[in-house]
């Protein structure tokens, strides 16, 4: 057995770490609404990644397979929630971008005290 | 040894596309790139043997979500100097420590003995009691069955989702 089948499971989630890295420094690094959108996306999928990978290689010993399922089901139910979330974000940067014709976050400040 | 060359190709290809997203300066280009990003994730979720889910992904995610962006992006049409500077302060220096450790302590959670080496059960013989796994059979039979109530409100954040969308973007009705 080879290195990567005898850790499979850990290399997935090791890819969604860095997935979820990846989107959590967008996040915190740009300035650009949409990009951080975007990088909000990344971090999603990297939570998506981590179901999928625990649905597939169960914590639990010797469990018939299936029983796990649910972790597929979360991620479909994950999916639309972040259609829902793209398009009610994208609708506040355009009206934001309306208003003060712009979409940098550091701008967006008239509720700071 | 097939799944393993291909899960370290579309894993770099996932890292270096997700790279791309939060290092282009322009919105455009990362967005395409989140949209390659999202393909070599469907190849993943593939090798996961979550075949509703990679098509889904690739309907939804790479299809209409990023549709929208990319509507959005070249509807706004950013000159470049309204790209803005991108300033480097002491609070990046902090979030992107903060970032790296938590990464860092997520990975080493991962990597301990949580998993002792379980044996290798090949994806085409994954089989449940219904179907093949991730097959839609299997998947929609946990759906309908164990969840039905966050999926009718699934539809209805679906419904207030479109509408809030509308009247947000539209200002005056």
């Amino acid at each position: 057995m080879d290195f990567f089948h005898q850790h499979q499971a850990q290399h997935y989630l090791v890819l969604a770490s860095l997935l979820f890295a990846l989107g959590a420094a967008g996040v915190v690094l740009r300035r650009n609404a949409i990009i951080v959108l975007m990088s909000i996306e990344l971090m999603l999928n990297a939570v998506n990644l981590t179901f999928l990978a625990f649905s597939r290689f169960p914590l639990v010993p010797n469990s018939p397979m299936g029983s796990f399922l649910s972790g597929h089901a979360a991620v479909f139910f994950v999916i639309a929630t972040a259609a829902a979330e793209a398009a009610v974000g994208l609708a506040i940067i355009i009206a934001v971008f309306r208003s003060r014709t712009s979409v940098n976050v550091d701008e967006f400040d008239t509720l700071k005290l | 040894m097939v799944e393993a060359v291909l899960f370290y190709l579309f894993a770099v290809g996932v890292l270096v596309a997700g790279a791309q997203v939060i290092f282009r300066r322009n919105p455009i280009y990362g967005a395409l790139s989140l949209v390659g990003c999202f393909f070599f994730l469907a190849g993943i979720y593939v090798l996961l043997a979550a075949h509703l889910i990679a098509i889904l992904q690739i309907m939804v995610y790479a299809g209409a979500v990023m549709v929208l962006f990319v509507f959005v992006i070249m509807l706004l049409n950013l000159k470049e100097e309204e790209l803005g500077e991108e300033r480097f302060t002491a609070w990046k220096v902090i979030g992107l420590a903060a970032v790296v450790t938590s990464v860092g302590v997520i990975s080493w959670r991962a990597l301990g003995p949580a998993y002792p080496g379980a044996p290798h059960v090949d994806n085409a013989t994954l089989v449940t009691q219904r179907g093949p796994f991730g097959g839609v059979k299997a998947v929609g039979y946990v759906i309908y069955m164990s969840s039905v109530l966050p999926f009718e409100v699934t539809s209805l954040l679906l419904l207030v989702a479109v509408v809030a969308a509308v009247v947000v973007a539209k200002g005056k009705i």
